[in-house]
């Protein structure tokens, strides 16, 4: 059973790497891009029975830095968001 | 008076670290990241520069799940000293024992050069052999080293004195031009320069051993 796990700098947070590929995009010629925000997505291969709880455990302790990064824990039959 | 050095894989500031320690008089241990345990009677524990883990996930956030992080931060929990530099500043904030969270430097380059620092607080055992206000020079050489914290964490640091260096010209965007701070008991230090880069004059300069005497005359006076 696969996990998706999706971690983003939080609203607010300066995406600088984000912004360079704005500045990028905008350097090549493609217009209207209002903002660009780099992120993670990490895959994981869990157990059958694997909790949401579990997983959201992961993010809280090790996968996200809850300081400056929010995540969303996709699941077969669930989706959670922090 | 003992100092352990932690070595994480990627580590690669651990021996400038421990030839920083043995300046000032300390014997050093260096201690590899899977012991469960510090040696005993240690008096302060050194985490290094450089890149643990390859920086995967983020900076530090692998090296601060390792099994000897367990015994640093029980060690702090007593109130033990611990001292940061660099990844080592990262690895304390990834577990918590700093607040905050270093990121990618604002200009997305990587910085490596002398850089001015203002000892903004004096009042710690790693800064007494400065004082407030004191302009030294002290390499930094990271990448990720924008040092960022909220608005109420901001304050908490700044009611409670606990900006121990900021920059004379900020490199990475850092909030409020911090370049180190302190734990609340004061015990901990993070920063991101390199103290044990400035300890000999064939380092072009030796503003760093302050910060090492400092630590060695907590020890030998307590």
């Amino acid at each position: 059973m696969k996990a998706v796990v999706t971690v983003m700098l939080k609203q607010g947070v300066l995406d600088p790497q984000g912004a360079a590929v704005q500045s990028a995009l905008g350097a090549m010629g493609f217009e209207g891009v209002g903002g660009v925000r780099q992120g993670k997505v990490i895959e994981l291969d869990l157990a059958e029975g694997t909790s949401e709880a579990q997983v959201t455990e992961m993010c809280e302790k090790l996968l996200a830095n809850t300081v400056i990064e929010s995540y969303r824990v996709e699941m077969p039959q669930t989706d959670v968001t922090s | 008076m003992k100092a352990a050095v932690l070595v994480f894989p990627g580590s690669n500031c651990d021996r400038d670290l421990a030839v920083g320690f043995r300046t000032a008089g300390f014997d050093v241990d260096m201690v590899w990241h899977k012991e469960t345990t510090l040696p005993e009677r240690i008096d302060v524990v050194g985490i290094p520069g450089g890149f643990s883990y390859g920086d995967y996930l983020r900076c530090g956030a692998i090296a601060a799940q390792s099994p000897i992080m367990g015994a640093v931060a029980e060690f702090a929990g007593k109130g033990g000293h611990v001292l940061g530099v660099c990844n080592g500043f990262q690895v304390l904030c990834e577990t918590r024992l700093l607040p905050g969270v270093l990121m990618r430097n604002a200009a997305l380059k990587f910085v490596c050069r002398a850089e001015p620092l203002v000892v903004a607080s004096a009042d710690s055992p790693f800064t007494n052999g400065y004082t407030t206000g004191d302009q030294i020079s002290v390499p930094v050489a990271h990448h990720d080293g924008n040092y960022q914290i909220d608005d109420d964490g901001l304050a908490a640091l700044r009611d409670g004195d606990r900006i121990a260096f900021i920059y004379g010209d900020n490199p990475n965007g850092a909030r409020a031009d911090i370049a180190g701070v302190l734990s609340a008991n004061r015990r901990v230090l993070g920063m991101m320069p390199h103290p044990e880069r400035a300890v000999d004059v064939a380092h072009g300069g030796t503003d760093g051993c302050a910060l090492f005497a400092s630590l060695a005359a907590a020890f030998v006076t307590a």
